[in-house]
């Protein structure tokens, strides 16, 4: 398949593999901060062709993960209101919230519905006047300006039944605050998606401030060999930079109109994340002139009192702290049929990934 | 049953076929109709009538939509069946259908429905020979729901298919074509997705290719039909509990470029999504290419191949040896990645 196939040429694989090999002489420790990443780096099982001195951590790239259960307890009360109709991406559905999860609710009779765009909740809307419908608005850069365009779009069509519940959040405060916090690093693996949306920029400060290079990838087996052997190179090299890898996509100024959206519709806020805790102006909340089209806003609820399960250590996971085997609950207590903490439901969360992939 | 979070409640995922499906099984229906027959739990019962042992299996079907390229839900209602028969090592002989009709039904669409049946069961040679019918309230069920059962004649000498006692490390691990069609075929048909591919179901009856596997080989260990949960499902379910390991060589497996594509847009792992027509066997290293010949004279066998290989090491566990040079472990599915779609 084109586009494809080269990017998962085994000889050029193997080419990265014997170069990383031949240049890399300390030990290194990279952090793919995409949970995209993550899963690709298992599914194609890549540690597998690494030096020992070379160490891929997972970090807090998996936006459902890092959402906190308070979000989840949030949605659950809305799902709960007679006239609500709950719109959500499919990951969602299982985190477990305080006492009950999304797709529990929906067995209770709750009305749920998965989509795949935005533009589905607003048809949704459109189609239901009697009710109102919310959409979860959950991810990074990436998903935030779709999420941006819909409420752009409500504008327009006047609806006056459509609501966004914002967990939106953005990337680089996450990857200061881990090295802040004293979590050893030797560079990240930067994040492909969200880098189209914002280009480079938002790095620079990684190699200024902590000395670390930052390698923007693609997804491809090809793209994350070829970027770590850029990162170890830097680090062979003593240098800390911040580059692209995946520039058949990226752009050093990303994309200017998504930007602009982001810009029209959110504004900044300290949110809090799971595993990080308060993080300043990480999260995007809806500004005051769309806020007939903010959840929180807008739809008053009482939220159950939070409680965080026993023995979970997604918090030290997203951190790269601990890896998903260290959990005492990992593929016993906690599988992703039956998930505890929410990086075992994601398919881009690190516990899932390793319990499909690497147990 | 154990009671779990989860557990409290009929939730979608204890029917796909993955873990959740496992633990209603085990932990319900095993528990309480428990007898010896049951606990083997292999596609097909295996049952002595007057001394004549006797191949048994059922199954449901309620795919959304009833229509697909390739087929409809009566094709795989017969196909199904046909192939849990068959992969049982039995011979297939009598099916029975049973409909729960949504009133409203165009009468046209259920006629189209019952004539593919009729074919099908003509053309592998097993007749429908009794049924039932329902009709419910609008809204009660969705369009039509069909259950099969059948019976198939198994000789002695097949007996040890069903439970695969006789795998051996070093034996080949061998399917008859490409995988994830039927899957696939399915979300592209669903109209919310608003994708423009065009992409068959495998769906087919398997009956006559088995059995022409059977009559090449006297060294075929293991049959199983991979349909709900993929090729990885049945591959996992295999090796568990085992003491031999299983390596599946990823450039060995053929997914169909359209497959390909839609499984990469919607995230999906070709080797958990279904198949209506695919049999994954366990073969004797010496008889692999005789019964890759005899797989390839079958219009539902031109792509079949040898995909991996059982082996003495990591016994209890199944690799991938990925088409870049890695190795990952195939894992049961876990939760559902497909609703609906059989």
């Amino acid at each position: 398949m084109k586009y494809i196939d080269e990017y998962r040429n085994k000889d050029i694989v193997k080419y990265f593999a014997n170069q990383i090999k031949t240049i890399s002489n300390q030990p290194i420790r990279l952090m793919e901060v995409c949970g995209g990443h993550t899963m690709s780096i298992q599914k194609f099982g890549l540690p597998h062709l690494l030096p020992e001195n070379v160490e891929l951590i997972s970090g807090p790239g998996c936006p459902v993960c890092v959402t906190g259960r308070e979000y989840v307890d949030r949605a659950i009360a809305y799902s709960r209101l007679e006239d609500v109709i709950i719109t959500t991406y499919g990951d969602l559905i299982k985190v477990p919230g305080s006492s009950s999860s999304l797709e529990r609710e929906k067995a209770d009779g709750a009305d749920i519905r998965i989509i795949y765009s935005i533009l589905d909740a607003m048809l949704i809307a459109k189609k239901n006047k009697s009710k109102r419908v919310v959409f979860l608005g959950i991810g990074f850069e990436t998903t935030a300006p779709a999420s941006a365009a819909g409420i752009i779009k409500a504008q327009t069509a006047s609806l006056t039944n459509f609501f966004v519940f914002s967990a939106h959040k953005v990337m680089p405060p996450a990857m200061e605050s881990l090295i802040d916090e004293g979590v050893q690093l030797d560079g990240y693996i930067g994040p492909g998606h969200v880098s189209t949306i914002t280009g480079k920029g938002i790095y620079e400060n990684i190699p200024k401030k902590f000395n670390m290079g930052v390698v923007i990838s693609g997804f491809e087996p090809v793209d994350l060999m070829q970027s770590i052997h850029m990162l170890v190179k830097q680090k062979e090299n003593n240098e800390a930079k911040v580059e692209i890898q995946y520039s058949r996509v990226v752009k050093p100024d990303g994309n200017k109109v998504a930007q602009d959206m982001l810009d029209e519709v959110f504004e900044p806020r300290d949110d809090w994340w799971r595993g990080l805790g308060v993080l300043k102006d990480s999260g995007l909340k809806i500004k005051r002139k769309y806020h007939k089209f903010d959840a929180e806003e807008m739809i008053k609820v009482e939220v159950e009192e939070l409680k965080e399960p026993k023995g979970c250590i997604c918090g030290l996971i997203l951190r790269g702290e601990k890896k998903p085997k260290d959990c005492k609950l990992f593929g016993k207590a906690c599988t992703p049929s039956d998930p505890v903490g929410a990086c075992m439901v994601s398919s881009e969360g690190s516990c899932h990934a390793y319990y499909l992939y690497n147990r | 049953m154990t009671m779990t979070k989860n557990n409290d409640k009929i939730i979608l995922g204890h029917g796909s076929g993955g873990k959740l499906s496992h633990d209603l099984i085990n932990n319900l229906f095993i528990k309480h109709f428990s007898n010896s027959i049951l606990s083997q739990q292999s596609d097909s019962a295996i049952v002595d009538i007057n001394n004549s042992r006797i191949a048994f299996t059922t199954d449901s079907f309620v795919v959304d939509p009833i229509f697909f390229p390739g087929g409809n839900i009566g094709n795989i209602a017969v196909a199904g069946t046909i192939n849990d028969l068959a992969v049982s090592g039995a011979i297939p002989k009598y099916l029975s259908c049973g409909f729960i009709i949504e009133e409203g039904m165009p009468f046209k669409q259920l006629e189209e429905i019952v004539i593919s049946m009729a074919q099908d069961a003509k053309k592998a040679g097993v007749p429908i020979v009794t049924g039932d019918t329902k009709v419910v309230d609008k809204g009660k069920c969705d369009k039509v729901f069909i259950n099969t059962s059948g019976i198939g004649d198994l000789e002695e000498r097949n007996v040890h298919i069903s439970l695969g006692d006789n795998i051996l490390p070093g034996d080949k691990i061998i399917i008859n074509g490409s995988i994830g069609d039927h899957g696939m075929a399915i979300m592209a048909a669903r109209n919310e997705l608003n994708i423009n591919t065009h992409i068959e179901s495998d769906c087919a009856p398997l009956n006559d290719l088995i059995a022409d596997a059977l009559s090449v080989s006297d060294n075929i260990r293991f049959m199983r039909d991979a349909t709900r949960g993929g090729l990885g499902t049945v591959i996992s379910e295999l090796v568990a509990g085992s003491d031999y390991g299983i390596e599946v060589n990823q450039d060995k497996l053929t997914v169909h470029d359209n497959v390909r594509g839609l499984c990469e847009i919607l995230g999906f792992d070709p080797l958990y999504v279904a198949n209506e027509g695919k049999v994954v066997m366990v073969v004797a290293s010496e008889d692999a290419d005789n019964v890759i010949e005899s797989m390839k004279k079958s219009p539902y066998g031109e792509e079949a191949s040898i995909i991996g290989e059982v082996s003495y090491d990591h016994p209890g566990m199944a690799w991938l040896n990925t088409s870049v040079g890695g190795k990952r472990v195939i894992e049961m599915l876990s939760g559902q990645q497909l609703p609906r779609i059989c």
